[in-house]
């Protein structure tokens, strides 16, 4: 007899209840249980980083993180990134240096990007390319990936 | 086991007869700690269903203290966690380097120096780091705490000296005295995101004179498990840890390999390339101990 787990999570600020298998990803449960699919699935070996999100406030790839092990945690993904007001300034950059072609990787970059801005509002470009080493990109060549969040820490520099 | 279950049990002794529970009904378990290992491996070669034995939730496993003789690192800390302690970092620079070598920011988020340990990679960067501080593991059993030092706990390429009913706790590093640094080095054809082809960890102690009084040197990914090599300790201790003293641990470094030939590197590459890591890495470690 299987027997699935109950999870009680936080997810984007909202409690969440699920049931899932021991062996299924934190990635499964967003995904698959309750319909948050922003959080992409690259290669499941948590090396692409497309599936980033933040766990109690530190970046991790969810594939890589099991669903059982949300119990209790606070989870954010790229759906909790922008507020009512509207998109969060990474995502605004990102649309503006036109940093995405086939967006797969969108969501993981721009979590793990607004995380580092978080961290350390001022980044050099080394910084942030070691920072996003973790998310990888076959579209772009990240230049223009850089471009946005650099651009994106001049104007949080400048509104506060 | 038909299925995988997983428990997160909250103490050492819950874990313990968790563990002897499942060895007694012939079930086979898997300690859990960032998962960064253990999951990817799930998902590929070893999908046989087990019992997933969280040991994140444990006051000893997140413990990090740092006494004046002795240091503890709980064995489930995120090395991104660990690198965020300006002491540690002072105290143990090669150790948290190496530990700043693995993966991107989002696997330093959950892997940890004691699942590396665990993990018994030949090519596991923290452990030669581990074996150059004197690190000694602190595994739990059924009759109380028992302490292996790492260079000892490595039984092969995947393997370890601890049973299906142990768990590995945390680690345990003498305090370095003054006069000590320490620095560990390792060859990837990248600059970041790779296994290492080899690697070298040096722990140096000076006088007052500037001569060194005691060193250990590891290696790794040159030989099933990474190893302790005295002889290049020996080559340094008396010495100034000069280039000339640096080059006789060199060579004794690359005596002491015995690598393979993979996709990584061949047996000539290896054992040339980790004796230029050891002399390079003693250098780093000797400017530290007298900065």
């Amino acid at each position: 007899m299987m027997s699935k787990i109950h999870v009680s999570t936080t997810v984007n600020g909202q409690p969440e209840e699920a049931l899932c298998e021991a062996q299924q990803s934190l990635l499964d449960l967003l995904r698959d249980e309750l319909g948050l699919t922003g959080t992409k699935e690259g290669c499941g070996t948590g090396d692409c980083g497309a599936c980033t999100v933040l766990l109690d406030g530190r970046l991790v790839c969810s594939c890589l993180v099991l669903g059982a092990e949300a119990q209790g945690k606070e989870v954010t993904t790229i759906e909790g990134i922008a507020d009512a007001d509207g998109l969060h300034v990474v995502q605004q950059k990102f649309l503006e240096h036109a940093a995405l072609q086939c967006g797969i990787c969108t969501p993981g970059f721009i979590v793990a990007a607004k995380a580092l801005l978080d961290k350390n509002p001022d980044p050099d470009e080394t910084t942030i390319r070691y920072w996003l080493a973790g998310n990888l990109c076959r579209c772009t060549g990240y230049d223009k990936i850089v471009r946005a969040v650099q651009d994106a820490a001049q104007e949080l520099a400048h509104s506060s | 086991m038909s299925t995988y279950a997983y428990v997160a049990p909250t103490s050492i002794d819950e874990v313990l007869s968790v563990l002897a529970n499942a060895a007694g009904n012939g079930e086979r378990t898997q300690l859990l700690a960032g998962g960064t290992d253990v999951i990817v491996q799930m998902r590929s070669f070893d999908n046989e269903p087990r019992l997933l034995v969280d040991v994140k939730h444990l006051a000893e496993t997140n413990e990090v203290n740092i006494g004046d003789e002795e240091i503890f690192i709980g064995a489930a800390i995120p090395s991104g966690v660990l690198n965020e302690s300006d002491e540690l970092k002072s105290l143990l620079p090669g150790l948290l380097e190496s530990a700043d070598l693995i993966g991107s920011t989002q696997i330093q988020g959950r892997a940890s120096i004691g699942g590396n340990l665990c993990n018994s990679s030949p090519a596991g960067d923290t452990i030669p780091a581990l074996i150059a501080n004197s690190a000694v593991c602190v595994i739990a059993t059924r009759s109380g705490n028992r302490e292996v030092p790492v260079e000892d706990f490595l039984t092969g390429v995947g393997t370890n000296c601890m049973s299906a009913e142990e768990f590995l706790v945390g680690m345990k590093i003498r305090r370095p005295p003054p006069r000590t640094g320490d620095a560990y080095l390792r060859f990837i054809p990248r600059t970041e995101m790779d296994i290492a082809v080899a690697g070298a960890g040096v722990s140096v102690t000076f006088d007052g004179d500037g001569v060194c009084t005691r060193a250990r040197v590891s290696i790794g990914a040159v030989a099933p498990t990474a190893l302790l090599v005295p002889e290049a300790a020996q080559a340094l201790v008396g010495t100034k840890v000069d280039d000339g003293d640096l080059r006789a641990a060199e060579a004794a470094c690359s005596e002491a390999a015995s690598p393979i030939t993979d996709k990584r590197g061949t047996v000539e590459y290896r054992r040339h390339v980790v004796g230029v890591l050891c002399r390079r890495a003693g250098a780093i470690a000797k400017e530290r101990a007298l900065s």
